[in-house]
């Protein structure tokens, strides 16, 4: 276990090395909740709710959204493709480790480095210039932190199956292109998942994306009462477990498979 | 004991390739040709514990798939691999505790952060106790003479010292086994000589074993008694280096620099009746005389001396690298190999 806290540590240590990337971020995302903040109050004109979400609600959604998304967002499938293309899983593999599980942890490792030096700070300030809701007890806030762990865990599921994907595709961007949009679309992040014909509610209730924008999310804005509270959860537990088995399908016939490029 | 045991090994690559003509392309897309490419072609060989093998073949012979076969990075297409007594794909996780790999080609360092911190994932990646640790790595450090750049990112490092650091990397938890695939690819002759040092140091102090890929035949002079030599994907040879120099090196090479311009022609007619082969040497009335035995050489010197001005005369060994060079060129089966030799 030591070695993967290492690798946490390592990965920490990392994303100093790159200070300008981290700034760079913290500017893109002020001005994209702004723009949804500004877009928002435009939509909601005169309105009490729409969809069961009060204007405030709103903007506390599009708040914490963005700042949940700093946590579970890595690019650890662009990572594991280019590792694939450049034959440098090579070396990953003469070490005595799960590649797999130490991709995760290095994926953990940025999210917790962007919690805390990202998320946190900013929520701060984007609580001083827009109207917040923030929740007062603390049982929100345990559900909100539960939630969002599963959603990094969701996430990152999604990523390695994208990534180990390059096994099998020459080129793979175009499918980790495609699966950035679907997550921003179909995850709620850009609109919440309720706001969605209900048709499309439907067919998403078996899809796994709403588990890592929209349940934490609504939690966090008590759009969502005890027992859906319970029931998200329960969602996201599901798929968490679910997703390994196509990972650990998939990995395994990538081992098979495998061809290192360039000698 | 024998600690890398392996048979009939085989590796096959599908290779697929493009029809020509945008009409190709569209039947690409439904239908794609592909053909099998047999990298390592049922080799089989044994290491003991305590041996330094050169493992040494043109570009694309197989080497390096060999060596991702025994690391366990590549699965064989069929064969049998028994490295340190484990299947190395099999138990990877627990096989690659006890080898090393240097890639030369490739960096086992992250490359943003301290060499120091690279060190540090990989002593816990390994497991290995700080005692050892300080032990083993101070004696390396020191060696290797690393101790400066351990502070330093390994994006600034040059490629000599990042090769030294590669090497410590790889030294971390004391293997029994260690495999180098080109490790002084691109070194100067300091860097290179400090690396052999090094490593027979190591082989002498721990018995480790090592496996070596590489172009540079100095290297395989300085440090292995066995090569095994590789190409297109079969074994040629599999013994001894003075076993190969002997048999098959014995010969001297005579270069003949004269004053003006030589027939071949000529030189034949001079020295009717001797086993000499002549080549052209690299600069203008240049000549090489390839002689198989020994006792000739003053009698073909004289002759030639007698019948034209000549401006410098040299004597050389024929070289490790040349005799392989000569294998390479006219031969691939070890039968074939006697008659080449034969014939210089």
């Amino acid at each position: 276990m030591s070695k993967y806290l290492e690798m946490i540590r390592i990965r920490f240590l990392m994303m100093l090395a790159y200070r300008t990337n981290y700034y760079s971020g913290i500017l893109i995302y002020s001005i994209n909740i702004g723009a949804y903040y500004f877009l928002w109050t435009a939509i909601y004109g005169g309105k009490e709710s729409i969809q069961g979400l009060d204007a405030a609600q709103m903007v506390t959604y599009v708040a914490i959204s963005w700042m949940a998304r700093a946590f579970y967002f890595n690019n650890i499938d662009r990572e594991i493709a280019m590792e694939i293309r450049e034959g440098k899983v090579a070396v990953e593999l003469i070490r005595p480790y799960n590649y797999l599980g130490m991709k995760t942890m290095q994926a953990f490792g940025e999210g917790v480095f962007r919690l805390f030096f990202f998320s946190m700070p900013g929520m701060v300030i984007v609580s001083f210039i827009f109207p917040l809701e923030l929740p007062l007890d603390w049982q929100a806030w345990c559900f909100f932190a539960i939630s969002i762990f599963f959603s990094f865990v969701i996430n990152t599921e999604i990523n390695l199956l994208t990534g180990i994907s390059a096994f099998f595709l020459f080129n793979n961007d175009g499918l980790m292109r495609a699966k950035r949009v679907i997550i921003d679309l179909f995850s709620g992040l850009l609109l919440p998942i309720s706001f969605y014909p209900v048709w499309a509610q439907e067919i998403m209730e078996y899809l796994p994306f709403q588990a890592i924008s929209y349940i934490p999310s609504m939690i966090f804005t008590k759009g969502f009462q005890e027992a859906e509270i319970t029931d998200a959860i329960l969602f996201q537990l599901f798929w968490s477990i679910l997703l390994i088995i196509p990972i650990c399908a998939m990995w395994a016939v990538a081992k098979r498979k495998m061809i290192i490029q360039g000698g | 004991m024998n600690v890398i045991e392996v048979e009939n090994l085989r590796k096959e690559f599908k290779s697929y390739s493009s029809r020509s003509g945008l009409k190709g392309a569209f039947r690409d897309l439904f239908t794609r040709n592909y053909k099998i490419n047999r990298a390592v072609n049922d080799i089989s060989f044994t290491v003991k514990q305590g041996e330094m093998v050169g493992y040494i073949g043109e570009n694309g012979a197989g080497k390096s798939t060999t060596i991702k076969m025994l690391t366990g990075i590549l699965t064989p297409t069929s064969g049998k691999v028994l490295v340190n007594n484990m299947n190395p794909h099999k138990e990877r996780e627990k096989f690659v505790r006890t080898i090393g790999v240097v890639f030369g080609q490739r960096s086992q360092l992250w490359w943003d952060i301290a060499v120091q911190e690279s060190f540090r994932l990989l002593k816990k990646v390994y497991k290995v106790s700080d005692q050892d640790y300080n032990e083993h790595m101070d004696h390396v450090i020191k060696t290797l003479d690393i101790g400066p750049l351990l502070d330093k990112p390994v994006r600034k490092l040059s490629l000599g010292q990042r090769m030294r650091c590669e090497l410590t990397a790889a030294l971390i938890h004391n293997p029994p086994l260690l495999f180098l695939d080109e490790p002084t690819i691109g070194l100067d002759v300091l860097v290179k000589l400090k690396i052999r040092e090094f490593l027979k140091e190591i082989n002498a102090k721990y018995k480790t074993t090592i496996l070596l890929t590489t172009h540079d035949i100095a290297d395989i002079e300085a440090l292995c008694e066995r090569v095994i030599m590789l190409d297109e994907g079969k074994i040629i040879y599999d013994g001894s280096l003075d076993h190969l120099r002997g048999n098959w090196g014995k010969g001297k090479q005579i270069e003949f620099q004269f004053a003006s311009s030589v027939d071949e022609s000529l030189l034949l007619q001079l020295t009717n009746g001797f086993h000499v082969q002549w080549m052209k040497g690299d600069k203008s009335n240049v000549w090489i005389a390839q002689i198989a035995n020994h006792e000739e050489m003053p009698e073909i010197i004289s002759r030639v001396m007698k019948a034209q001005t000549i401006v410098d005369l040299s004597i050389k060994e024929i070289s490790t690298e040349e005799i392989i060079r000569n294998i390479y060129e006219k031969g691939d089966a070890n039968s074939n190999l006697e008659k080449v030799i034969m014939n210089v």
